[in-house]
């Protein structure tokens, strides 16, 4: 946050500091005869774009970034995202040549490196979640999602299971789940929790009379958005499959699990991951992330394209189309360069080394907890995997709202946690910390947060009006949303 | 207990201190909640790698492909090689950049937020539209969505696509549309028949042969049966042609990779998206609006958000969270250091060269160009012998070739070419293709 920011460093674009005539690079000459141009209708005339020197570009590139928060400057931790240390070594890896300068549809003779990887990581991801098969098709966990959706739809279709139009939804759950369920054509089924944060099993087994044979499947994540484990999901699986209905999993959680338990061996059908939560890769401000899906064999044929196959006879790898598959989600083969980087950080740490990382973030997390847990309220009592929700309700009931504690946070350095989420508590603040971060990190934010605590019940002006040792003091998001202004314009400069 | 590895810094004293701050004596115990009987499985992977052996076996791995870092290459057909300026990776590579998430807490995000709104500035620009996202997964699914946020505005459920349109794009319209009661009608452009039931008409330019033509009436007609016009544009493209606005798009997309973005076997890439004022509220993804803090100063938040599932739910407009940040941010900081004239020179240097190598495939004995129509950077030449063994014969003489079309044109190769190519690469390609005829 140090740099020499101007005050109100947000009021100049690039656009701004533009100066006619100036340069940021140079391209080759031109080194063939000059072809004649097309018809004058198809050019355009006026193109307004900036015009810097390349150091402009840099310093204004540089500030800029010097205004964020980021997990190499400062603790982050925000729960459900898993922002872990995102190790250098996959960087240089990923931009290795003979990766980042691979056309995607070079023919198999020049790629075998790369999809040999490709077919490794599937192998390494199957094994991970203890499923049959996987696709690194999906761009990201939400497509991740869609194509585990589609996928469950398609199953059922070939399988008499067409008039199955209703997924059922959790109440914890993540916003992305009946998103998707709406996406892929169904109607969503919320199924409400129970007082231990479980899933309320009686609801879920009226669900599953009321609907009859219209039921598709249950979207779950585990460990739920509480960071609780579901106790009974051996039990859970049984019912839906008893039904005829699939089980989903939505593995933004996995960083938990690791070595510890396999979804599949619990009764998953498809699960999905997030490769830049548990697996490192970087969040990049929002993306680019990675969402394969994992499924059982029942599940395989239905695949998106393209699959990576080990062709018979000649051990060549090749890209595939699954028998049925549910077609393609992007241009390409997905993020190859996210899924690189996914691959480099489990060959880093083998089995072993994944199995202390969930130790460690689950240690983590239930540490918190146990510093926290006569400050905040605790709504669900209970161990906690990878990460603890808590409630600002008793400081509500002080005029302090969860949004005040999580700015506060900002002015003792910290990243805030997930807020308002999940949605089933009362002023939520879901906190998780990773393996990554050191016991004493751990401490200075557990004293951070006791401090703040106290601010409520002594200070509590100083708690609303925070953040004050930011870039920026609160901003107003009502007049941004009720006026919008969302691009640059000549006119406003 | 293992030992330590650089990513996980507990050591056994801390360990010990935490257990006993939790109330547990071993970490096992919190793992109870796991069904004793699942708990702890073998996880069947290969050993623990230190940095210098992960960089030799998975360097390895990249040494076995042949990359158009190696060998000159004349592939597009949807991913482009170009120019990438130095600054881009040096800026993309900042931690502050590369490692914060979704800029949730604008306070201590004004450096990803302010970024997106460049971002969503300059796709403006470019396409001449009034309001852009923050970004897509890719240009494929930038169609997708823009075919379904057509359905959703029109409330029809016909989806019609030229069918020059990136044969991957259309497939993945149709595994976008899989889900919901919407017909996708693929058409020549002769054959378009709209009637009142069509959501829209979405077309590619330049198409995927490469061709560039004067569209303004296909979007007269869609209007005129009261559909949307989407247009999938190429950005590097828009440094010398008209822009889609200017002939009557009402959604414009994109595939952002040529800008700023390397090939890397097919992503991680940027779809571009942007649409006229009244259609905003419709429109998927994330967007950022400028806003003023406590003591008036300027800042950027995320805005519009009641469109977004974690708001909306199961009635949202798309069920995307991501906005591909840092692969935008790298098309931000390309088109920030190419600037008005760059941009213009790279889409110029890619005509003229293009049309250099057309001339002379043109003039080889058994070869022809497929279209007289205008093109950009890509154009289809019909080959004397098979595409894949024109490739395949490149390939010996250390080029990768073009894109084997012939399944839609017979014998036809796609051949792209940008400024990275040297006159002498060029001649030697024909100079190969000579001397395969």
């Amino acid at each position: 946050m140090s740099g020499p920011a101007r005050p109100d460093f947000g009021a100049t674009m690039s656009f701004d500091l533009s100066r006619p005539g100036r340069v940021g690079c140079t391209l080759p000459p031109l080194d063939v005869p000059e072809a004649p141009l097309p018809d004058a209708t198809l050019l355009r005339d006026e193109l307004t774009l900036p015009e810097l020197s390349q150091l402009d570009v840099v310093r204004y590139f540089t500030r800029l970034s010097q205004l964020n928060y980021s997990i190499d400057t400062g603790s982050y931790p925000l729960g459900s995202c898993s922002m872990k240390y995102n190790p250098k070594i996959n960087e240089d890896i990923a931009r290795l040549p003979g990766l980042a300068q691979l056309h995607p549809l070079q023919t198999g003779e020049t790629t075998q490196g790369a999809l040999a990887l490709l077919f490794e990581l599937q192998r390494l991801l199957a094994e991970i979640t203890g499923m049959d098969d996987a696709s690194l098709s999906p761009a990201a966990g939400a497509q991740g999602e869609l194509a585990g959706i589609l996928v469950t739809r398609a199953y059922l279709h070939a399988n008499g299971g067409g008039k199955r139009r209703v997924v059922l939804v959790p109440d914890s759950a993540h916003g992305t789940n009946p998103a998707t369920a709406a996406m892929a054509g169904f109607e969503v089924r919320s199924i409400p929790s129970d007082a231990q944060g479980n899933m309320d099993i009686a609801a879920l087994e009226t669900a599953l009379d009321d609907e009859g044979h219209a039921v598709a499947a249950l979207m779950l994540t585990l460990p739920s958005t509480l960071g609780l484990f579901e106790q009974r999901i051996v039990r859970i699986a049984e019912l839906l499959h008893e039904h005829g209905a699939l089980l989903y999993g939505d593995g933004a959680n996995m960083n938990a699990m690791l070595g510890r338990v396999k979804p599949g061996d619990l009764g998953f059908d498809v699960f999905h991951l997030n490769l830049h939560k548990t697996f490192s890769t970087p969040h990049g401000g929002g993306g680019p992330g990675a969402g394969p899906i994992a499924v059982k064999a029942h599940l395989a044929p239905f695949l998106p394209t393209p699959h990576i196959r080990e062709a018979e006879g000649n051990g060549q790898f090749v890209l595939a189309t699954p028998e049925r598959s549910i077609g393609r989600l992007g241009l390409f083969h997905g993020n190859f360069g996210v899924l690189v980087r996914a691959y480099t950080y489990i060959r880093s740490l083998g089995a072993d080394g994944l199995r202390s990382m969930s130790e460690a973030a689950v240690l983590n997390a239930n540490y918190v907890q146990a510093r926290l847990r006569d400050a905040y309220r605790l709504p669900y009592d209970r161990r906690c995997m990878h990460e603890v929700v808590f409630s600002g309700s008793r400081q509500k009931a002080k005029g302090v709202r969860t949004l005040d504690i999580a700015k506060r946070l900002i002015d003792y350095g910290f990243h805030p946690p997930t807020i308002y989420f999940p949605l089933i508590v009362d002023e939520a603040m879901m906190i998780e910390p990773t393996e990554s971060e050191s016991k004493e990190t751990l401490d200075a934010f557990c004293d951070a947060m006791l401090a703040i605590a106290r601010e409520a019940e002594e200070s509590p002006d100083v708690v609303r009006a925070a953040p004050t040792n930011a870039p920026l003091r609160r901003l107003d998001e009502a007049t941004a949303a009720r006026k919008p202004v969302l691009r640059w314009r000549a006119e406003d400069g | 207990m293992p030992p330590l590895h650089p990513y996980i810094p507990l050591t056994d004293e801390d360990r010990r201190a935490m257990l006993a701050t939790v109330g547990v004596s071993s970490t096992n115990e919190l793992f109870a909640d796991i069904p004793a009987e699942h708990r702890d499985p073998t996880l069947d992977l290969p050993r623990a790698l230190s940095e210098t052996e992960l960089m030799r076996e998975i360097g390895a791995m990249a040494a076995r492909n042949r990359s158009t870092g190696e060998l000159p290459s004349f592939l597009g057909a949807g991913a482009y090689c170009h120019y990438i300026p130095s600054v881009v990776d040096h800026i993309i590579r900042r931690g502050e950049y590369l490692t914060a998430y979704t800029p949730y807490q604008p306070e201590i995000s004004q450096g990803t937020l302010q970024t997106i709104f460049e971002f969503q500035s300059m796709v403006c620009e470019l396409t001449g539209m009034d309001v852009a996202n923050a970004g897509m997964y890719d240009g494929a699914s930038a169609l997708a969505e823009a075919c379904l946020m057509a359905c959703a505005v029109t409330g029809r459920n016909r989806i019609v696509l030229l069918d020059t349109v990136h044969p991957h794009t259309i497939d993945t319209v149709r595994t976008y549309a899989g889900g919901h009661d919407i017909t996708v009608d693929v058409v020549a452009q002769g054959d378009i028949s709209l009637n009142s039931d069509a959501a829209c008409l979405a077309v590619q330019q330049p198409d995927f042969f490469g061709c560039i033509e004067d569209i303004a009436s296909l979007g007269t007609d869609a209007h005129d049966a009261g559909a949307l016009f989407v247009v999938s544009a190429d950005p590097v493209s828009l440094g010398m042609f008209r822009p889609p606005a200017d002939y009557g798009a009402d959604i414009v997309v994109g595939e952002g990779q040529p800008l700023g973005v390397p090939l890397s076997f097919g992503g991680p890439y940027v779809g571009l998206f942007a649409c006229r004022d009244q259609f905003v509220r419709h429109m998927p993804g994330r967007i950022v609006g400028r806003t003023r803090d406590l003591e008036g100063r300027t800042g950027y938040v995320l805005t519009l958000q009641t469109r977004e599932q974690h708001i909306r739910r199961e009635r949202a407009t798309s069920n995307i969270c991501t906005s591909q940040q840092l692969v935008a941010l790298a098309f931000t900081v390309a088109l920030c250091t190419l600037g008005k004239q760059g941009l213009r020179r790279m889409a110029e240097l890619c005509y003229h060269k293009a049309h250099y190598a057309a001339e002379r495939i043109a003039a080889l004995p058994g070869y022809e160009l497929v279209t007289d129509r205008p093109f950009f950077q890509e154009f289809v030449a019909r080959c004397p012998i098979a595409p894949a063994e024109v490739n395949r014969r490149l390939l010996e003489r250390g080029m990768i070739g073009g894109y084997d079309v012939s399944d839609r044109i017979d014998r036809g190769i796609l051949l792209c070419f940008s400024e990275l190519h040297t006159r002498d690469e060029i001649d030697a390609l024909v100079d190969a293709l000579g001397a395969l005829a």
